[in-house]
């Protein structure tokens, strides 16, 4: 086993994340995607291990942890369930921006209910015509006394429906474009937001997944992200800190693959020996492992890059979302390959994986808009030298 | 409510292998863990504390090593732990470990309720639960599936038996012990791992419980295992072929010859 010096504090808390994913979300995960039915059971084993504050500070009732904790319990989650993880993961993504833009006032009132594992929170910027073009959000929010009224219709929001917190983007003032943006804070059961129908998805489906639908919804100004036009500072703030997270769940989804494919691979028989003594797929196997391996030290890298407060790491963040997803989706299809046609098959949980794998491609920025923001970093670096 | 968990600390039976050669176990690299039926115990301790408030104890007695199980204990959410180890107390079998637990138990001060695994998955005697109320001179209901109602002096329990179950009242204090019917247990939380971690274990050694030296370990066990041997493997048996009546014929000589061999020896 490689040793990536963790601390004694982060080595409990991996473990129990391990022993939640081995004991309580292993036995369950193929059900809940079959039915697609949200795992609140896990939600409550999880609230009470208080693992669900690992990334908020202490004096809110979380760890005290940061990146690193979050991933390692990503990990260890998604290495069982990768949707399952995504809950965890998505309640994380919704909270940075109070995390890192709140007041005391903000982080006092949401927090604590967060740490303890009592609500869960998700993070709505996408629209149906807004996605990598984060500026051509439609939702506004109009400025009226105390109050902003929000208006417009999120999409393919994680944790949507059942999540009790909501870092909203909205425009607050259009003729200023990218810098007429801002943050809310919007609570489930404020009069006049709704959601939309349950999304069905390929894979992540224990996960739930829903439109947000804003008709005159009245948010009180105490609920604005730090300043008005700051949204996409927040935002942008928000996924250089999330994207290792997104990155660990892609390495746990890989390293569970494999962990089915090698057990496989000793148990089934052809030609009178187990074909894990054929060297063509010994050759796929150790492939399968170092690209794991090196996509988990680079999350972890960036992760502590992250908590140790360095001032930029957007390309950073952006290079480990793209290597580990795309690893991710690699493994798994490999590790469908080792099963051969017992790895198409529901009845084995490998499909799954590939499956849960597809959208870690995709979503906190698709990897082509990774790419974009890597290769523009990159060549500002050169000119500055 | 004062109540007491006694736990042991026994070898991971699951990854457990066997050495073919000399049919003994292989206990190096084996995980030790808290007595599955023991983890039982600690999680109705829990519920009931959550209830009713008070305090949990767990006692250990083993080595030093036990001291992983006394704080995994304590991850879960008991309130105070106690290692019971001391030279003297090796090789005792299920009569010495009563009584030491029990004088241990004693030693401890005022308590309400004493709960305990059903047994043990390496020895599986099911002796030193009920062994512990008879050394205190306690009730003692065995195989609880249900906590019905428990107050400050006087609780209802569920008690499995083969055919159903009983209900049984008691007066506290009282021992019980728990089959896995019961609840299912918890797992650690952080910070119950953290202050597992700090938390400050009691040791109680042989002079600390006034015990008689002539009832612990080795010397007050009247236990003597004459012989360990692994039963012989079944061998594959023999299929008799072809139609009713033939078989039939087929075993009925089979078992004569069987009968006959067995009247010769």
């Amino acid at each position: 086993m490689m040793d990536y010096l963790l601390t004694e504090q982060q080595i409990m808390v991996r473990d129990l994340a391990r022993k939640i994913a081995k004991e309580k979300i292993a036995p369950v995960a193929a059900e809940h995607d079959e039915k697609e039915t949200f795992p609140w059971d896990i939600m409550k084993v999880m609230a009470e291990s208080d693992l669900c504050g690992v990334y908020i500070e202490e004096k809110y009732g979380g760890l005290g942890g940061g990146a690193m904790e979050l991933c390692l319990v990503t990990e260890e989650l998604s290495r069982a369930c990768g949707g399952i993880a995504i809950c965890f993961a998505a309640t994380a993504l919704g909270t940075y921006p109070i995390i890192l833009f709140g007041n005391d006032e903000q982080k006092q009132k949401y927090l604590p209910d967060i740490a303890s594992g009592k609500k869960l929170a998700a993070f709505a910027l996408t629209e149906a015509g807004a996605g990598s073009d984060a500026g051509a959000i439609a939702t506004t929010a109009r400025k009226e006394g105390d109050y902003y009224v929000l208006n417009g219709v999120k999409q393919w929001i994680t944790n949507g429906g059942e999540a009790e917190v909501y870092s909203v983007i909205a425009m607050t003032d259009r003729e200023k474009g990218a810098r007429g943006a801002s943050f809310f804070i919007v609570e489930k059961g404020t009069h006049g937001f709704d959601f939309g129908k349950k999304e069905k998805k390929l894979g992540i489906r224990a996960s739930a997944t829903r439109e947000l639908v804003f008709n005159e919804c009245k948010v009180h100004k105490d609920n604005l992200l730090g300043r008005e036009g700051m949204g996409f500072i927040v935002a942008m703030k928000t996924f250089d800190k999330s994207r290792p997270g997104v990155a660990a769940q892609a390495v746990g989804i890989a390293q569970g693959a494999l962990d089915h494919a090698v057990k496989y691979s000793r148990e089934r028989k052809q030609f009178g020996k187990t074909i894990s003594s054929f060297q063509g797929l010994q050759f796929m196997i150790a492939d399968m492992a170092t690209q794991i391996e090196a996509a988990r030290a680079l999350t972890y890298a960036v992760a502590r890059m992250v908590d140790s407060g360095a001032r930029d790491v957007s390309k950073e963040s952006a290079m480990v979302k793209l290597f580990a997803s795309d690893t991710a989706m690699k493994v798994t299809t490999d590790a469908i390959q080792v099963l051969g046609g017992y790895g198409y098959m529901r009845d084995y949980p490998v499909e799954k994986y590939m499956r849960d794998a597809k959208i870690t491609q995709i979503y906190e920025g698709t990897n082509q808009i990774q790419r974009n923001i890597i290769a523009l970093e990159v060549l500002k670096e050169q000119l500055r030298k | 409510m004062n109540i007491i968990v006694c736990i042991k600390q026994v070898p991971d039976t699951q990854d457990i292998r066997i050495n073919p050669e000399t049919n003994t176990l292989m206990r190096e690299g084996v995980q030790s863990i808290i007595n599955p039926f023991d983890m039982y115990a600690i999680e109705e301790a829990l519920r009931i504390k959550e209830k009713l408030g008070g305090k949990i104890t767990v006692i250990c007695m083993g080595p030093q090593q036990a001291d992983a199980a006394l704080r995994e204990a304590v991850s879960m959410g008991v309130d105070e732990m106690v290692l019971m180890c001391d030279r003297a107390f090796a090789g005792s079998d299920t009569w010495a470990t009563s009584y030491t637990l029990a004088k241990g138990i004693q030693k401890l001060g005022k308590f309400d309720l004493i709960i305990c695994g059903k047994q043990a998955i390496d020895g599986d005697t099911a002796q030193v639960g009920p062994g512990i109320a008879a050394t205190l001179d306690i009730p003692q209901v065995t195989y609880v599936k249900k906590t019905e109602e428990i107050k400050e002096d006087m609780a209802r329990f569920e008690k499995m038996t083969e055919e159903g179950f009983e209900v049984i009242e008691t007066p506290l204090p009282c021992l019980i012990t728990v089959v896995k019917e019961i609840n299912i247990p918890r797992l650690p939380s952080l910070k119950g791992k953290i202050r597992a971690k700090q938390a400050p274990v009691t040791t109680l050694t042989a002079k600390d419980i006034d015990a008689e030296p002539g009832k612990l370990g080795l010397k007050g066990s009247p236990t003597v295992v004459k012989k360990v041997f692994t039963p012989p493997k079944r061998t594959g048996g023999q299929i008799l072929q072809g139609d009713t009546n033939e078989v039939v014929n087929k075993l009925v000589e089979a078992l004569k010859d069987m009968v006959v061999a067995a009247g010769k020896t």
